[in-house]
């Protein structure tokens, strides 16, 4: 894959490590958050055919993470955007 | 040329393959079925070849290759080979290297449509890539006998080639076959560099290249390959596919047979048929099913060549060569491998390219066309398109003009299989030697898709991958099951097209370069002082000193002693060092450590274990505070990269507004870690000017001062429970350092010592190493280090799993200490605790727990182990079984802080 560092430009893959499913914050006050919600935290992730919003740490580059919203069928990467920012809406 | 096959001279002609000079030395028989030991001869003139493989021996050598791709050259020596080769016993000398390229187009397949392709594309000016797999481009042009714009189509293709050439953007790779098509336009090749060169190869020279190439867009223009029949008998030598055979005429000037049947289910194979005769082959009978004859089964002679022909008509006709040709299927590979469709296609009677999933074009027969004009029109359109899409906006030129070749028309037939005849001798995989009897098997067991019929036949798994039976297996299992073709479908097809050796995916990775090494400053002294080594992660680290004989067990007792009764001294560099700086670097460490972080004074030091928020530990290590907002963390060898992307993971994504920046410093500080009662009497004499009393310089703190003349951070931490302090000096002066630190402790027997008595050391104090006695499903309380998740904090990443039902079950494995109840046996490391006398032959037995670490020590007086036991905290003095390879040893449960419980020798 060619994946888009919003910092370097479009890199080899081998340069990127997979952070898995983006936009799972960690929570304001999980004493707060019941077992299976902190169980669903911990270790329940989406695995969904389509679009997919992911973490990606450029590693052998600028080693600043990133979200891109990859296609898992097509490997298709419409968007790569700093962390914090929201998730763009494609397709 | 004079080559040696088998043994045996032979004469080879400038030009010819292996396969050619094969041929033209009138032998047939060169290969024989793997199983069934059936003669067998060439089959075809391409990739295509599953029958004749040989083993190369001269050169490099090679283990199992195609004869029809190796091109002849004097000195080339080879071995046929009955089915498979032998990996030779000797490292492979030759070099291989890794070479990039970026195209705005990469053509694959140099043949006339791919020519036109990269004629269209090199004209607008982008960067165009051409790989062909022959050593000279034109394809099968070579072979045929058409006209182009006036002149032989191999003219044509050369004079092609002078333009391309003369084109300063496109770069042409002949010898070269594109082997796998990956995500987002990236594709492999191998580039033959040398094999046909023989002796001639200047040294410089890499024996091949593997390409890793991008491309903006690419031309798939890979041909077709020609297909065979089922029918009794059809893997005689003599039996070759049609066009195989008219190409060994017009390409090698070679004739594969004088007297010949041509059958077939298409117009190719009367095209086939004319090439044979207008090469002076004897074209008897051309049997087209299409006409409602077929051929009923074949006869050899005493040496099981192909001798007659027998036809539906009763006929029997003597012939020494029967050319097949079932149709042709398009080289979609590639196209596959790049996420494209397949899709059956009636009127070509094969799999052709459905939708592309990447910018991938298709020109030329690979699309299913069978027609000259068209596929040179289709290249020129194609190679024009990639071009336009890549950002060179450009036309399609004017295609030549093609004077000859046959009135194609007739559409071909999907003919798979002749009626009857013994399923048994109707060979569908020559090179697995799989029969119409063992498909017939599977659907026999209810197998009806092509993947498990596969699987369970092994049709289509053999070197070629299903190029000559993938498509007619698919045809005949349709036929038989009645099923449409396009229902059933092709397997998948992955990388890589062909065989790639592991010498060239490996290029100059190899021994010693295959991973970086890393060594410490003091790495010379190490050798030159007769230290044995471990790797360490990258590092090479010193395992011990032998001193004259020793061995590991002598030196490690020698080392210890030393250590636990005087001074000695490691070097301690490959500890992960981060320096962090910034006003939050507090908080940070409050939320990463399980304890408190942000109350430590400056000059201070504290132990912290790291966990993740699922509350297992992944690394401990002391941090100092060197000023208000500058601190020094230590790490684990292992994880000092992981711990630093571990804390740039949180600060970039969770806390960015916290004020740290985090930066490795392991290399810049060497680290001397200086043990034992004496170790104060050493550091006073090298550190002057440092007070080193137990008052001056307490335990867990950090002190900046000149030892040895140079500056130093010394900190007063230990990891074997003796007195001890660790001297931090800029990785220039450690060499010095160290030899002062030697000569200062020479009065008090002061012994360089390595990892393993480290690892005793601590291992006494039941100090856990993390990764070696946990495996990540270990918390700081199972490790008995309650004491250091602090209760106070209101979070911390990790805090929230400890109220999980799972981390407060009590039956939860937890670090014990055992020692073996004999006082003599040493446990094995990773041997798993069961009840005393529980019968081992009752599987499975029930298993209370497993040996982490397990020593020698001559402190304790006994062998010592440290094992994560279920409930281990509560059965201390419980005796247990330790089985290793099926022989127990009772040990008893103990604390695993064995020695010195009280710490009363931590300060000296």
């Amino acid at each position: 894959m060619l994946i888009p560092c919003p910092w370097c430009g479009e890199r080899e893959e081998t340069e990127f490590h997979y952070g898995g499913q983006a936009h799972v914050a960690y929570p304001d006050d999980p004493s707060a958050v019941d077992d299976a919600g902190w169980a669903a935290y911990l270790f329940v992730r989406d695995n969904s055919k389509g679009w997919f919003a992911e973490r990606w740490l450029h590693r052998a580059g600028c080693q600043r993470w990133f979200n891109a919203v990859r296609h898992t069928v097509t490997y298709e990467i419409a968007a790569a955007y700093p962390p914090g920012a929201t998730r763009p809406v494609i397709g | 040329m004079n080559i040696e096959v088998d043994g045996e001279d032979l004469n080879a002609e400038a030009g010819d393959s292996l396969a050619a000079a094969l041929l033209r030395s009138g032998r047939r028989v060169w290969s024989q079925g793997i199983y069934t030991g059936r003669p067998r001869g060439l089959i075809s003139a391409g990739a295509e070849e599953s029958n004749v493989f040989v083993q190369v021996l001269s050169g490099p050598g090679e283990p199992m290759v195609r004869a029809t791709e190796i091109e002849a050259h004097d000195g080339l020596r080879v071995r046929t080979l009955a089915g498979k080769g032998a990996l030779p016993a000797e490292a492979d000398t030759a070099r291989y290297d890794k070479a990039f390229a970026h195209a705005d187009v990469l053509v694959v397949g140099g043949g006339p449509a791919g020519l036109m392709a990269t004629l269209a594309a090199g004209r607008s000016g982008a960067r165009v890539l051409l790989i062909d797999d022959q050593p000279r481009l034109g394809g099968w042009l070579h072979a045929a006998r058409v006209r182009i714009d006036g002149r032989l189509g191999t003219g044509w293709a050369d004079g092609v080639a002078a333009e391309l050439a003369s084109l300063p953007e496109v770069r042409v790779l002949t010898r070269t076959t594109v082997a796998g098509y990956y995500d987002h336009n990236s594709l492999v090749a191998v580039e033959r560099r040398t094999d046909h060169l023989g002796d001639a190869v200047p040294v410089s020279v890499a024996r091949q290249r593997l390409w890793h190439i991008r491309a903006r867009q690419v031309v798939l223009a890979t041909g077709a390959h020609e297909r065979s029949i089922g029918f009794p008998d059809n893997d005689r030598p003599g039996i070759m596919l049609a066009t195989s055979g008219a190409a060994y005429c017009w390409r090698y000037g070679v004739r594969p047979g004088l007297r010949a049947v041509v059958f077939g289910a298409h117009d190719g194979a009367l095209a086939a048929a004319t090439d044979l005769a207008e090469a002076g082959v004897e074209v008897v009978r051309t049997v087209d099913v299409r006409g409602g004859t077929w051929v009923t089964g074949t006869r050899a002679d005493a040496h099981g060549v192909l001798a007659a022909v027998g036809l539906s008509d009763g006929s029997i006709v003597e012939a020494d060569l029967l050319a097949v040709s079932g149709g042709w299927n398009p080289a979609v590979q590639l196209f596959s491998q790049s996420g494209g469709q397949i899709v059956w296609s009636d009127a070509v009677a094969g799999f052709v390219p459905g939708r592309p999933a990447q910018a991938t074009h298709v020109a030329g027969a690979v699309t299913g066309t069978v027609d000259l004009a068209t596929a040179l029109a289709d290249g020129a359109r194609a190679g024009a398109a990639a071009a336009s899409g890549a950002g060179f906006p450009t036309e399609p030129p004017d295609p030549p003009t093609v004077e000859s070749g046959l009135p194609w028309g007739a559409p071909p037939a999907a003919y798979f299989l002749v009626p009857g005849g013994d399923p048994a001798s109707v060979f569908l995989d020559l090179q697995r030697d799989a029969t119409l009897h063992d498909l017939q098997r599977a659907m026999g067991a209810g197998l009806t898709s092509a993947e498990h019929v596969k699987r369970f036949t092994t049709i289509g798994t053999a070197a070629d991958q299903g190029r000559g039976s993938g498509v007619l297996t698919v045809g005949v299992l349709a036929q038989l099951s009645g099923r449409p073709i396009d229902e059933i479908g092709t397997t998948t097809y992955r990388p890589p097209y062909t065989p790639i050796s592991f010498a060239l995916l490996a290029g100059r990775d190899r021994g010693r370069l295959a991973d970086p090494e890393r060594l410490t400053a003091l790495h010379d002294w190490h050798v030159e002082h007769g230290a044995v080594f471990e790797d360490v992660g990258q590092w090479k680290r010193p395992w011990y000193f032998p001193v004259g004989d020793e061995d590991l067990d002598a030196a490690v007792r020698r080392e210890c002693a030393a250590a636990r009764t005087g001074v000695a001294v490691m070097d301690a560099s490959t500890l992960g060092k981060i320096e962090l700086q910034g006003d939050d670097v507090g908080v940070l460490l409050d939320r990463l450590y399980t304890n408190v972080f942000s109350t430590l004074a400056v000059g201070k030091v504290r132990y912290g274990v790291m966990c993740g928020p699922d509350g297992m530990a992944f690394d401990d290590g002391t941090t100092a505070r060197l000023a208000d907002d500058r601190w020094l963390m230590s790490t684990t060898t292992g994880n000092a990269a992981r711990v630093l992307e571990w804390l740039e993971e949180w600060l970039q994504t969770e806390w960015p507004l916290l004020d740290v920046r985090c930066t490795s410093v392991t290399d810049q500080w060497s680290t001397l870690a200086l043990v034992g009662p004496r170790s104060r009497d050493v550091l006073a004499a090298l550190a002057p000017g440092l007070d080193v009393s137990v008052e001056g310089f307490g335990f867990m703190t950090l002190r900046e001062a000149v030892v040895a003349g140079g500056p130093a951070r010394v900190m007063r931490v230990s990891f074997s429970g003796e007195l001890a302090y660790e001297i931090n000096v800029a990785t220039w002066h450690a060499l010095n350092v160290w030899t002062e630190v030697l000569a200062a402790g020479a009065a008090y027997g002061i012994a360089p010592y390595g990892t393993e008595t480290m690892h005793v050391l601590r291992a006494e104090k039941g100090y856990p190493i993390v990764g070696q006695d946990t495996d990540g499903t270990t918390t700081p309380q199972d490790l008995g280090m309650a004491w250091i998740v602090s209760k106070k904090k209101p979070d911390f990443v990790g805090k929230r799993s400890y109220a999980r039902p799972h981390t407060v079950d009590p039956g939860r494995r937890q670090l014990v200490g055992l020692v073996p109840v004999d006082g003599r046996t040493r446990v094995a490391e990773g041997a798993q605790l069961v009840s005393p006398g529980a019968r081992l032959t009752d599987t499975p037995v029930p298993m209370h727990g497993h040996v982490t670490s397990s020593y020698d020590s001559v402190a304790l007086g006994t062998p010592f182990a440290l094992a994560l036991l279920s409930a281990g905290s509560q059965r201390h003095g419980e005796v247990l079984d330790a089985v290793d390879d099926g022989v127990p040893t009772a040990v008893r449960v103990v604390p695993p802080a064995a020695y010195d419980p009280d710490g009363a020798r931590r300060d000296g």
